[in-house]
């Protein structure tokens, strides 16, 4: 015989002003089953808490309904409370009267009708609620970073520093990304290469940290705690092991017109390639798209000078797998491509660039090693245009709708750094607004227009020419003045907005995680919990969340990390009860579940089975690993036999929910 | 089709709502105090695909007037895939029920986030107005329900 | 074709490729035809029969006969083997353990359409040139052969095996739906109003007795446990009591075999009242082929059912509300 008890809250008068809390509570007692119903001020306070406690002593109550607020806000609370007065906590139902009936109702009457059927709903439903405990699952003590740039090599240098194993996972041959293509940083005007490098060191030293470069993850199973990764080793054709990065083999390859993607395709590289000279690991790998020997054969003259015989042409792709705790996500962003830019004459002109290009031809590692001058024809620039938000805060297709956030500062550190190398040079940029918050940020900008005179115009660039003498014509509108501009510029500088990285996707897919329409990951509160995804054990560091500069990218690695440390340090985690189980002798073996699972949760075995014959049977059944399933409820619908059923929202307990609200 | 002319008559409408957005949306529109009929009991499941349409079909037999689904958009489901499935499922339903002549007005899906508390609240008004105009369910109803 | 096949079944039989063999025999009277499991040679030659009655889809006897020691023999129509691979993609019948000879399918005849004309006694049947000829206890009547065909067979979707180990006669090839017309009743039952349709299915549903022909015949229908058996499932019901529960039944049956039914047909064959219950099914496959592109359930026992797949650009529910007369 159930004995259950009904509490109703007031919430101040929250509820009670519109719902007649006395009159739910009478009614409620009536139903069958319920021994005890009481109301109460405030059943989350201390005092209320005390009294569903007492009455779970004293009534030996099987079962407890709260009608309070949302069971998001205090369904753990009360748990917590039967918990502790010896109840099983997935006893405790919540009827939801303040959110889903006070508040939004005026009437009295018929608000107090409602909230007597929702507590009536939860009474029903809790007549069926089983008991649940919940299971403890292991922490495989190791940390999967997903993309070695800045970000992923500071949250992997923090996850080593507390003491944990940790993985980098980089698709590019060495890590770095994004700042390592830098030149300066704002707002200090710093080296990249000087404070980004010393890092790059720091991660391959440590004896904490292991670096797979030219990897990628191809699979990821298993649930927070316990991944399992599967990571693709794509062939470099030379063994990591033995390569010394001498740098020999790339100086006699034979082969010396290949695009150098380091600096945006602005000088060439040979078909067997170290990115930089500080790059880690410093190895070098073989481009099979250039590389006669992989094309035609013929050649081998890396194979040739290299000493230690760690060129291998037949080396394949190789899949190993690891398993990790957690998985912090660090894929980064890329500018956009700029192709269908044809107002800016990106593709016609080879001296409008991106500010990416800018940055690779103003570093001393750069193609020009770190004079300024104009790709096309290698003279100095004397007039040069930047053009702010392209592609940026930007309602058509072209571009992105959201605010790129770097490029305001970063154009400020360009125009600032050619003024200073350059005072010959005049610098215009045109914007819309100019976006400067953060430590020193504004103070940089406005060092650039008093200090540095660079010319900032408010108002949009219409149209860029190329025109016969070389020079290009710039259209644009200056607001303020309301006239419209000419310009006769050298060079032309689009600040590219900066989306997510294309493997950004698929990945979210692979780890079941969030992402907005614009292919950020989602973080699972946008305020209180801005580093974690919404799947357990998934963690968002860097510009794969939303764009940032350095400092905040860094900050944003470090917060990561210290949320995948927290994860590490426990033994074992709890988990969800409330998953779906399987009644073996109902189950068809059909795969229907199996197929509906986001979680690879569902196996199958075949058993044997005693038959109402008395014969026995082998049959195919399906059984869930409980610290795997979610407890989404797909494959409860999906088996056509009712075999799979889910804790805490059984069929039956629906089904009751659903009586009891319709009668 | 038949409307009401009792204006007396006050539907029972199920709504199902997922756990992560919609009841969240739910529970919004409480908190901005955004108000829709007393006429809408919600009922949380984990996912909108916990939805199996017994329990559709068990709401209309003891008595529910219009049953909606509620969920998370289309690639904002928390078990990343539940509501494509829901989507799929419930399309075939609605379908099927309307194939052997139910009111379309009695059966609907919305998906409504956590952060739209504003269109949780418009939508059970307009639903609840649909099914208030359509009358009573009689064309799928348990006359051994049928209240008094 | 019944000589070549018993040959064949005796074959196999002898060289140890089978130990039983699936296939028909024959009751009391011509045309009442009941799937059968043969062991011997001698069971063969007295009772294996395949004419233009065996009409019955054997495929779902062979989830518990794969299940058993040893090989089986079944014959298999083109229309059989969908049933067969769509149980073996569900991995309900063990392909290993059945040897599949596929066999020439219909039209086959239904005793019912011939008893209408007030034929009775019958003790054979032949087809001439368009015209059946019967011999009866009474004498030979005739009637034209396109009357006698059985419903299912009348919208044939393909005469085309999907699966065999062996084959028997030629093979033939999948008719399309405009060719069949198989979908034309589900369309003008669409091209109707509300009422028109809730006033035909009133009387057709009405006529259900709950005898579970429809769901014991069924190849889809092979759960362990049916839910409208289990008590637990909370829809359990053995009679309907009520309109509702003739509605439920039909509603929830179709939509278990959503996605997985061949539309094999016998549903609406075998049922006592003839409701015309294939309607339901089809309904559901027309939808499917519509929504979410062309799907032929038992096509092949690896692709994805409809249901137990998505595509994150699937059309809205509101689709329903959006097309059509209400």
């Amino acid at each position: 015989m159930q004995r259950i008890g009904v509490f109703v809250c007031h919430c101040g008068t929250n509820i009670a002003a519109t719902v007649d809390v006395k009159a739910v509570a009478e009614a409620l007692g009536h139903e069958p089953g319920v021994v005890i119903s009481r109301e109460y001020q405030y059943m989350c306070s201390e005092s209320g808490q005390n009294l569903v406690k007492d009455a779970i002593r004293e009534h030996n109550l099987t079962g407890v309904v709260i009608c309070s607020c949302s069971p998001r806000m205090h369904e753990n609370t009360f748990r917590k409370a039967a918990a502790a007065a010896g109840l099983n906590p997935y006893l405790v139902e919540i009827a939801n009267i303040r959110e889903q009936c006070s508040w939004i109702h005026k009437d009295i009457a018929s608000a107090t009708e409602k909230a007597v059927i929702l507590g009536k709903a939860a009474v029903a439903k809790v007549h069926l609620n089983a008991p649940l405990i919940a299971g403890e699952s292991p922490v495989v003590k190791r940390a999967l970073v997903i993309g070695g740039g800045i970000a992923g090599i500071q949250t992997a240098l923090d996850i080593a520093e507390a003491g944990f194993d940790v993985d980098i996972v980089e698709k590019q041959p060495t890590i770095g990304g994004k700042m390592a293509q830098i030149d300066k940083t704002f707002p200090t005007l710093d080296c990249a290469a000087c404070i980004l490098t010393p890092k790059m060191v720091e991660a391959s030293q440590n004896e904490k940290i292991h670096i797979y470069s030219f990897s990628e993850v191809t699979d990821v199973k298993g649930f927070v705690g316990n991944f399992t990764v599967t990571i693709k080793r794509k062939a470099r054709y030379v063994d990591e092991t033995k390569c010394t990065g001498c740098g020999l083999c790339t100086e006699k390859c034979p082969m010396k017109k290949v695009p150098n993607e380091f600096n945006m395709g602005l000088d060439n590289r040979t078909a067997i390639y170290i990115p930089f000279a500080q790059a880690v690991p410093k190895v070098a790998t073989i481009d099979p798209n250039y590389c006669m020997m992989m094309k035609t054969g013929k050649c081998g003259v890396c194979s040739k000078v290299c000493s230690v015989g760690a060129i291998d042409y037949k080396q394949e792709d190789k899949f190993i797998e690891e398993k990790y705790g957690a998985i912090v996500v660090a894929t980064g962003f890329n500018p956009i491509n700029l192709d269908k830019y044809d107002e800016f004459a990106y593709n016609q002109c080879a001296d409008v660039v991106t500010s990416l290009e800018l940055e690779r031809l103003m570093n001393a590692a750069g193609p020009n090693g770190g004079t300024l001058l104009r790709p096309s024809d290698k003279t100095h620039p004397h007039t040069i245009v930047f053009v702010q938000c392209v592609g940026s805060r930007c309602d058509d297709e072209k571009g992105k709708p959201y605010c790129s956030k770097i490029c305001c500062m970063y154009t400020a550190k360009h125009a600032m750094l050619i003024r200073e190398k350059y005072p010959d040079t005049e610098v215009y940029v045109f914007y819309i607004d100019v976006r400067t918050p953060g430590k020193n940020f504004d103070e940089f900008y406005r060092r650039a227009v008093e200090q540095y005179n660079v010319h900032y115009i408010k108002g949009m660039v219409g149209k860029v020419t190329p025109k016969s003498d070389g020079k290009i014509d710039v259209q644009a509108s200056d607001l303020i003045a309301n006239e419209q501009l000419h310009i006769n510029a050298d060079m032309v500088v689009l600040a590219a907005a900066i989306e997510p990285d294309k493997t950004a996707r698929p990945l979210a897919t692979m780890l079941t995680t969030q992402m907005d329409t614009n292919d950020f990951f989602t973080e699972a509160h946008p305020k209180l919990r801005p580093v974690e995804s919404a799947t357990a054990g998934i963690f968002l560091s860097g510009a794969c969340q939303g764009p940032k500069d350095i400092p905040e990218t860094v900050a944003q690695g470090s917060a990561a990390a210290a949320k995948a440390i927290g994860l590490l340090c426990k033994n074992s985690i709890t988990c969800n009860p409330c998953v779906a189980h399987s009644n073996e002798l109902m189950c068809n073996g059909c795969s229907a579940c199996e197929k509906v699972c986001p979680y690879g949760a569902i196996t199958y075995q075949d058993k044997e089975f005693r038959m109402p014959d008395r014969t026995t049977a082998i049959r195919r059944v399906a059984s869930v690993n409980p610290a795997v399933c979610q407890g989404c409820g797909a494959c409860t619908v999906a088996c056509p036999s009712g075999a799979m059923d889910l804790n805490g929202f059984s069929n039956s307990q629906i089904m009751a929910e659903v009586d009891a609200i319709c009668k | 089709m038949q409307v009401n002319e009792n204006t007396n008559f006050e539907p029972v409408i199920v709504a199902f709502c997922c756990n992560w957005c919609s009841y969240a949306g739910a529970d919004l529109s409480g908190t901005n105090r955004l108000n829709y009929p007393t006429n809408v009991k919600i009922i949380r499941v984990p996912c909108s695909c916990r939805v199996n349409p017994m329990f559709i079909l068990r709401a209309f037999q003891r008595g529910a007037d219009g049953v909606i689904l509620c969920g998370c958009h289309p690639g904002d489901c928390h078990y990343t895939s539940g509501n494509y499935f829901t989507r799929r499922r419930i399309t075939l339903l609605y379908s099927m029920l309307d194939f052997l002549g139910i009111e379309r007005d009695r059966t609907r899906l919305e998906w409504v986030s956590a952060a739209e508390g504003a269109k949780f609240a418009a939508t059970m008004q307009e639903f609840t107005d649909a099914v208030r105009k359509l009358g009573p369910n009689r064309r799928l109803e348990d006359l051994r329900c049928r209240k008094q | 074709m019944q000589e070549a096949m018993i040959n064949k079944a005796k074959q196999l039989l002898a060289d140890g490729t089978v130990n039983r063999v699936m296939g028909w025999k024959r009751g009391e009277f011509v045309y009442d035809i009941t799937p059968a499991v043969f062991e011997t040679a001698e069971e063969i030659d007295a009772d294996f029969v395949c004419d233009d009655f065996t009409a019955a889809n054997v495929s779902k006897y062979l989830v518990k006969e794969s299940r058993k020691e040893g090989k089986i023999l079944a014959f298999l129509k083109p229309c059989d083997t969908y049933s067969f691979n769509q149980l073996v993609k569900e991995h309900r019948i063990v392909r290993e353990n059945v040897y599949v000879v596929g066999i020439p399918g219909g039209p086959k005849l239904d005793a019912e359409k011939i008893k209408a004309k007030g034929i009775t006694g019958i003790l054979c049947v032949k087809n001439e040139n368009g015209t059946l000829k019967i011999d009866t206890l009474y004498g030979e009547e005739t009637m034209p052969y396109y009357e006698a065909i059985l419903g299912k067979c009348e919208t044939c979707k393909s005469r085309k095996h999907v699966v065999y180990d062996e084959l028997i006669g030629e093979e033939g090839e999948v008719i399309t739906a405009e060719d069949s017309g198989r979908f034309d009743m589900v369309e003008k039952l669409e091209n109707m109003t509300a009422q028109e349709r809730y006033d035909f299915w009133r009387e057709q549903l009405s006529k259900c007795i709950r005898c579970n022909a429809c769901r014991n015949v069924c190849p889809a229908c092979t759960c362990e446990n049916c839910v409208f058996d289990n008590p637990a499932s909370g829809i359990s019901n053995k009679a309907a009591a009520d309109s509702f529960e003739e509605n439920m039944f039909h509603i929830i049956r179709a939509f278990h075999v959503a996605g997985r039914c061949t539309d094999c047909g016998e549903c609406s064959r075998v049922c006592p009242q003839n409701i015309p219950l294939h309607l339901l099914n089809r309904k559901f496959i027309k939808d499917i082929n519509a929504f979410y592109g062309e799907y032929q359930a038992g096509e092949d026992t690896t692709s994805r059912a409809p249901l137990n797949n998505y595509d994150k650009d699937d059309c809205e529910p509101s689709i329903v509300h959006e097309r059509g007369v209400e």
